[in-house]
């Protein structure tokens, strides 16, 4: 089976067609200096629903990711073809600001990283740095607003000013999610945030994805199956550097086209 | 024998044994290696240590006894008059037979013939004297018939000891051999032996390296104990006048007791490293913030060594710089805008070790803002901060106890440096606020204080080391603190 050969882009198959996408790629290729890691992508992501990419490690899936807030700029090798826009603007427009973008499309890693800062100050980052806030009021609110959207306030109100490192994994996480919406993005980009993490928290954190599925779009690259059905509405499925196949989670769980899909989702290889 | 031809000669044995040994491995397995206990070598090289390591053992303990046995049992001979000396005098008399005994063996036989007439009385003295002269003993006076006799003795002493340890060498390297060699058998755990004699030198050599540090911590100690014998640790420690009273014949004429204050030199010491802080700590922590987050891999490589050379430029050198130099130049521009900064003072010392100290900084500082976590510069890009941004509040907050660490061992680094402060800070112990006037050092009163024409057993010379111990606790206690530091921050992200 691994001897399959890749096929092109444009045959990869595209279950069912999203109307009003808030994220369309099309063409879009990434290299790291002379290697390709990404063939061809194009793919819409439907607004207000969570978006899942999956496939096995190396296939592609966190390269797209990161293409989408440009993450892939901080490393130096790293060159991206091909269109990317959100509401239908380019973010690879070079007029664009690529802080603007990145308040706009917010992160959380695969591994919870809060700063060596407060709880508070974790979350009062991104804030002060595009002065979302004009005084100290506005700034405790955003920040119990960003903590109570992240279902985590009630956990940690007394404690704001202890550091977020001090925090339980499962709590980090969440408190990174808070530190992203504060930046009040439309787009939040997830690269496997429960991998660290044990079954009670990540349960914790799917919850949260589908409560704030109302108000954002998410994107989130995982290895669990169990977790892209729970969560996700759409589903991508990626295979050394292709798209594959792309469609309603339902569809491509219980009915996928493509013998990679099928080998992948049934366990026959990775 | 001379140690250094046994030692060549057990090596000779050694290798001997390591052949002998090796083949017999292999015979007793009859060609089948894989049937010792260890690799064939391991057989070899046990036979080896066992030849050589209890000889050349017993030679060194020999070699290092030799002399001290020598004298005393040349001293127990020499007659009653000598012996009822003070111990100066013995001692001189001692090294006066020592002298001739390395003569006498280079005199041909008509030349020794002369010396032992000389010695019962037949000739005069002063023709064994001429002779021992052209052989390279030079002897203060003509010597007494006594000193050469006893010169005969102690060669004879010395020869006699020299066949004795080359006979103890060479039984025990047989019997060493004998017993290895015998020993041999398929299942003899040679590697074992081999490792732990391996493991034994180690241990040896790491042992070594702490006493010796402990060695030099008692012998300041007791030289300074014998300071505070003599001058109260109060008004060392807490005397703010520096005047020691250079002669002890200036002592006495002037009926004062010197006084050893610390304070001024200490004072001297801080002053001086402040500033050179203050030049280092800005320059090498941004040198390393670019180093570690802006510049790319081709110029790094380039430039990081480079910025390394100035750590490993003879101290001497920037001593030399800074008189030459830089001091000059700080004055005459100082007299431009009307200012009375001194050739030699605070300011001169200070800069240019704040250069010199500038690569421990920036080297530190780099390696410790390299280790933060990818994964934080990331969080905060995702956020949209751009790269000053992380760099400022989220980078070097990360990294501030690391830096911290950095910046005091470099301190430790200004506090401890001798040349520069000797070349350019000054040799006036003053007590001052004003940057543009010379003070000392600790180190330079150190210096200054051991190289008078003093002697040795005055609080004048003892001084320096009661000096030494305050500046070793003094470097130690930052040293520790500053290792303590940089270890925590290490933990947090491994």
């Amino acid at each position: 089976m691994d001897q399959q050969v890749a096929t092109p882009a444009s045959s990869a198959i595209i279950r069912s067609a999203v109307d009003d996408p808030k994220v369309t790629s099309k063409d879009v290729c990434v290299f790291y200096g002379e290697k390709q890691a990404l063939f061809d992508v194009n793919l819409d992501v439907p607004r207000n629903a969570v978006t899942a990419l999956i496939g096995p490690s190396g296939c592609g899936k966190s390269t797209y990711l990161r293409c989408i807030n440009r993450m892939n700029d901080t490393i130096p090798i790293a060159r991206v073809t091909g269109e990317i826009k959100i509401d239908g603007q380019d973010i690879y427009d070079p007029d664009l600001d690529v802080v603007e973008l990145r308040a706009r499309v917010g992160m959380v890693f695969q591994k919870p990283n809060p700063f060596p800062k407060s709880i508070f100050d974790n979350i009062a980052y991104g804030p002060r740095i595009h002065g979302l806030v004009r005084d100290k009021t506005d700034l405790d609110e955003l920040v119990s607003e960003s903590l109570e959207r992240a279902g985590l306030w009630n956990e940690v109100k007394d404690r704001l000013h202890e550091p977020g490192t001090g925090l339980s994994g499962g709590q980090q996480q969440r408190l990174c999610i808070a530190r992203a919406i504060a930046t009040k993005p439309d787009v939040i980009l997830m690269d496997e945030p429960c991998s660290a993490l044990d079954p009670i928290a990540t349960a914790k954190v799917e919850e949260l994805m589908l409560e704030l599925r109302q108000n954002y779009t998410i994107m989130i690259v995982t290895h669990s199956m169990a977790q892209a059905q729970r969560v996700a509405d759409k589903t991508a499925f990626f295979h050394i550097g292709y798209m594959v196949e792309y469609g309603d989670t339902k569809q491509i769980f219980e009915d996928p086209q493509d013998k990679r899909t099928q080998d992948y989702i049934f366990g026959r290889f990775g | 024998m001379s140690t250094w031809l046994i030692t060549v000669g057990l090596l000779a044995a050694a290798a001997a044994a390591y052949l002998l040994s090796l083949f017999k491995a292999r015979a007793t397995v009859k060609g089948e290696v894989s049937k010792l206990h260890s690799r064939l070598g391991y057989y070899g090289s046990y036979a080896a240590i066992w030849t050589i390591l209890p000889a050349l053992l017993i030679t060194f303990i020999w070699t290092a006894a030799e002399p001290q046995v020598i004298r005393s049992l040349v001293e127990k001979d020499l007659p009653q008059s000598v012996q009822s000396q003070p111990d100066a005098l013995k001692s001189l008399a001692l090294g006066r037979i020592a002298s001739v005994a390395e003569g006498l063996p280079k005199l041909s036989e008509d030349e020794f013939k002369v010396v032992e007439k000389a010695r019962l009385g037949f000739a005069p003295m002063t023709d064994a004297q001429n002779i021992l002269q052209e052989k390279g003993v030079v002897l203060g006076s003509t010597p007494e018939p006594y000193v050469i006799s006893a010169g005969y003795d102690q060669v004879i002493y010395k020869q006699n000891s020299r066949w004795m340890i080359t006979g103890i060498a060479a039984l025990l390297a047989v019997l060493g051999f004998a017993y290895s060699y015998f020993s041999i058998r398929p299942r003899l755990k040679a590697r074992n032996t081999v490792e732990n004699v391996v493991l034994g030198t180690l241990i040896a050599a790491s042992t070594v390296a702490i006493l010796t540090t402990v060695g030099i911590v008692f012998s300041v100690l007791f030289e300074t104990i014998h300071f505070f014998s003599e001058v109260p640790p109060a008004e060392f420690f807490f005397g703010t006048v520096w005047d020691p009273r250079f002669t002890s014949v200036g002592r006495e004429l002037s009926g004062a007791e010197g006084q050893f204050g610390l304070i001024p030199l200490l004072w001297g010491t801080l002053f001086i490293s402040f500033v050179a802080l203050l030049v280092a700590v800005p320059i090498g922590l941004f040198a390393a913030i670019y180093m570690s987050e802006y510049a790319g891999p081709k110029l790094r490589g380039f430039a990081k060594p480079v910025l390394e050379i100035l750590a490993g430029i003879p101290t001497i050198v920037y001593g030399l710089f800074a008189l030459v130099t830089f001091g000059p130049f700080l004055r005459d521009t100082g007299d431009l805008i009307g200012l009375d900064i001194a050739a030699s003072s605070v300011l001169t010392a200070g800069i240019v070790m704040g250069i010199m100290i500038i690569p421990f900084v920036s080297s530190l500082s780099d390696d410790i803002i390299s280790s933060v976590p990818q994964a934080l510069r990331e969080g905060s890009y995702g956020l949209g901060a751009t790269k000053s941004e992380t760099i400022k509040k989220v980078v070097l907050p990360a990294a501030l106890p690391g830096i911290v660490g950095a910046v005091m061992l470099a301190a430790s680094r200004a506090i401890g440096e001798t040349m520069i402060v000797v070349l350019a800070a000054g040799i006036a112990a003053n007590l001052t606020l004003n940057p543009f006037e010379p003070v000392t050092t600790i180190t330079v009163k150190i210096v200054s204080q051991l190289t008078g024409d003093l002697e040795f057993n005055s609080p004048q010379t003892l001084v320096a080391f009661a000096l030494g111990l305050t500046l070793f606790a003094i470097t130690l206690v930052l040293n520790i603190y500053a290792l303590y530091i940089v270890r925590k921050y290490r933990e947090q992200y491994d």
